[in-house]
């Protein structure tokens, strides 16, 4: 496996805040990395340092690198809207656009203004599949999205994300609010995905990342305590910070 | 000691209920009065004819068409202005005392009586700019009239468009002015449009600020820089000199009228234009 991100040093802050403490990560080619830790940890702020959606709040502003192929992306050189379409971001509740299921997840491709229609016709089936969503949503493409049920609106983020043909896939606690079914599905989804894609997934629920992760990394206060294989990390982790987490004794 | 329960429920429901028959009722007289007098006097010459003898014969042609363009130059000016000042202070600036600043004077503007309007479009665009009595400078007085109302109803809508739309359409790789026209704009619409409209129902409906800027000329106006009478201004001329007040009820109930009709123009191409986006 090859080296897909590589965080070094990475420091970051909310005005006098420090929330993430000189983090040093490799993010793998084609894996799920699982990012746990308790609230206030890091992690949410760890995955929108990675997309840059971060810059968005006020006060924002950070220390170190994060390579993606040799290239930091917080060089000023930056293009910051295409980063964000090859880092696709899935959040924690689902927000469907106010606008058709179709236009949903067309609606990035439709900014970079290229895809003719029948191709995004196309393009726009094959995620609706590949999220299973296809089936359930074929015949109404027409219809408001805000009018899907909760699983199936963040399976249509998903697809919306796809969309954009990006490299890596960032979940932020893509489950929280979905009940076990459509959580599974979810999770489905993901481990299809992962052939494709690098995936990275935020999560508070500590079984989901030994459910999908391939590694497993922990966070508490802004550091990353560990990283490794998921296994090791629920079964014989280094750190005994890992350990009471995992076996629930906080957080 | 507590009411009942339910004797309190029941006597404020009609304690509310009075006060909402008792508006309803003001407004329906006021309308029922302006109609009852104006509309027997109404007939299709009445609306194509321009005025003969000052008022006292002929139509209100040239009056409608003024109060048209004047209302048209204003809205397309201070529309733009408008909303692109809101979208700058809310997507494109950090809340600070600058934007502090422009806030608290846009609800300053919004409060001076319209015949300051009046006086300062006269100095500048009347005289000093030599624009004379004409539609632009009656056109840019109503529009730096209703800028204010304009800018924080839009800023309004804006704000209530939820952030995680924002989020959703930065996420995706939209610029700032991507996410802004295709996302918070479509959303803020119904608000925005709802201000408009209640700046068209006051530069329609605006005397003072006009009388010193567009001057009261009966004749239609061929360019924008013609003076022209509006339909307000009219129904004031004809109604303070006494030159006949039927036909300023004619005036008066013509005005009603396509105040109502704008409204009802705009609600129904609102109602479309949401259940095109949801």
């Amino acid at each position: 496996m090859t080296t897909a991100i590589a965080v070094r040093e990475f420091s970051h802050f909310f005005g006098s805040l420090q929330t993430l403490r000189r983090i040093d990560l490799d993010v793998l080619s084609n894996e799920i990395l699982g990012v746990i830790g308790p609230a206030r940890s890091g992690k949410s702020t760890f995955l929108g340092a990675l997309n840059r959606m971060n810059d968005l709040i006020r006060g924002s502003r950070t220390e170190g690198t994060i390579e993606i192929k040799g290239k930091n992306i917080y060089d000023p050189d930056i293009n910051v809207a295409e980063l964000r379409r090859r880092l696709g971001m899935v959040f924690a509740t689902p927000v469907p656009l106010p606008r058709s299921i179709f236009e949903n997840v067309a609606f990035g491709t439709r900014l970079s203004g290229k895809k003719n229609g029948a191709r995004l016709v196309e393009l726009v089936q094959e995620c609706l599949v590949r999220t299973s969503l296809w089936e359930e949503v074929k015949d109404r493409l027409d219809t408001s999205a805000l009018k899907l049920s909760g699983g199936q609106q963040q399976r249509l983020c998903i697809a919306r994300v796809l969309a954009l043909r990006p490299d890596f896939i960032l979940l932020d606690e893509p489950c929280s609010g979905l009940d076990p079914i459509s959580t599974a599905k979810i999770e489905d989804s993901l481990r299809l995905l992962k052939r494709d894609y690098t995936i990275i997934l935020v999560t508070n629920n500590t079984k989901q990342a030994a459910r999908v992760a391939d590694r497993t990394a922990f966070f508490l206060n802004g550091e990353l305590i560990e990283v490794g294989p998921t296994d090791k990390i629920f079964t014989a982790p280094n750190d005994q910070r890992t350990d009471d987490y995992v076996r629930g004794r906080f957080g | 000691m507590r009411l009942n329960p339910k004797v309190e429920q029941g006597l404020v429901k009609a304690g509310l209920q009075v006060m909402t028959a008792a508006t309803v009722f003001i407004l329906l007289s006021i309308i029922v009065f302006i109609l009852r007098k104006g509309l027997p006097v109404l007939d299709f010459s009445f609306l194509t004819k321009n005025p003969v003898d000052m008022g006292r014969g002929g139509g209100i042609f040239s009056t409608i068409i003024g109060t048209l363009v004047l209302t048209l130059v204003a809205v397309l000016i201070a529309a733009p202005f408008g909303v692109g000042t809101a979208i700058f202070l809310t997507e494109y600036t950090w809340e600070n005392r600058v934007t502090r600043i422009i806030r608290f004077g846009a609800d300053c503007l919004a409060g001076i009586p319209s015949i300051i309007f009046g006086l300062f479009g006269f100095i500048l665009f009347v005289t000093k700019l030599g624009f004379g009595w004409s539609v632009l400078s009656g056109g840019l007085t109503l529009a730096f009239m209703i800028l204010p109302t304009i800018i924080r109803t839009s800023e309004e809508a804006i704000k209530s468009v939820p952030a995680a739309y924002r989020q959703v359409s930065f996420s995706l790789g939209s610029t700032r002015w991507q996410m802004v026209t295709r996302v918070v704009l479509p959303a803020a619409l119904p608000g925005i449009v709802t201000g408009i409209i209640l700046s068209i129902g006051r530069s329609i409906g605006e005397t003072a600020a006009v009388i010193f800027t567009a001057g009261s000329a009966l004749h239609l106006p061929t360019s924008i820089f013609s003076s022209s009478r509006t339909m307000a201004v009219h129904f004031y001329i004809l109604a303070r000199e006494g030159i006949s007040m039927s036909n300023a009820y004619g005036t008066a109930a013509i005005l009603v009228i396509s105040v109502l009709i704008i409204n009802l123009l705009t609600y129904y191409l609102m109602e479309r234009f949401i259940r095109k986006y949801s």
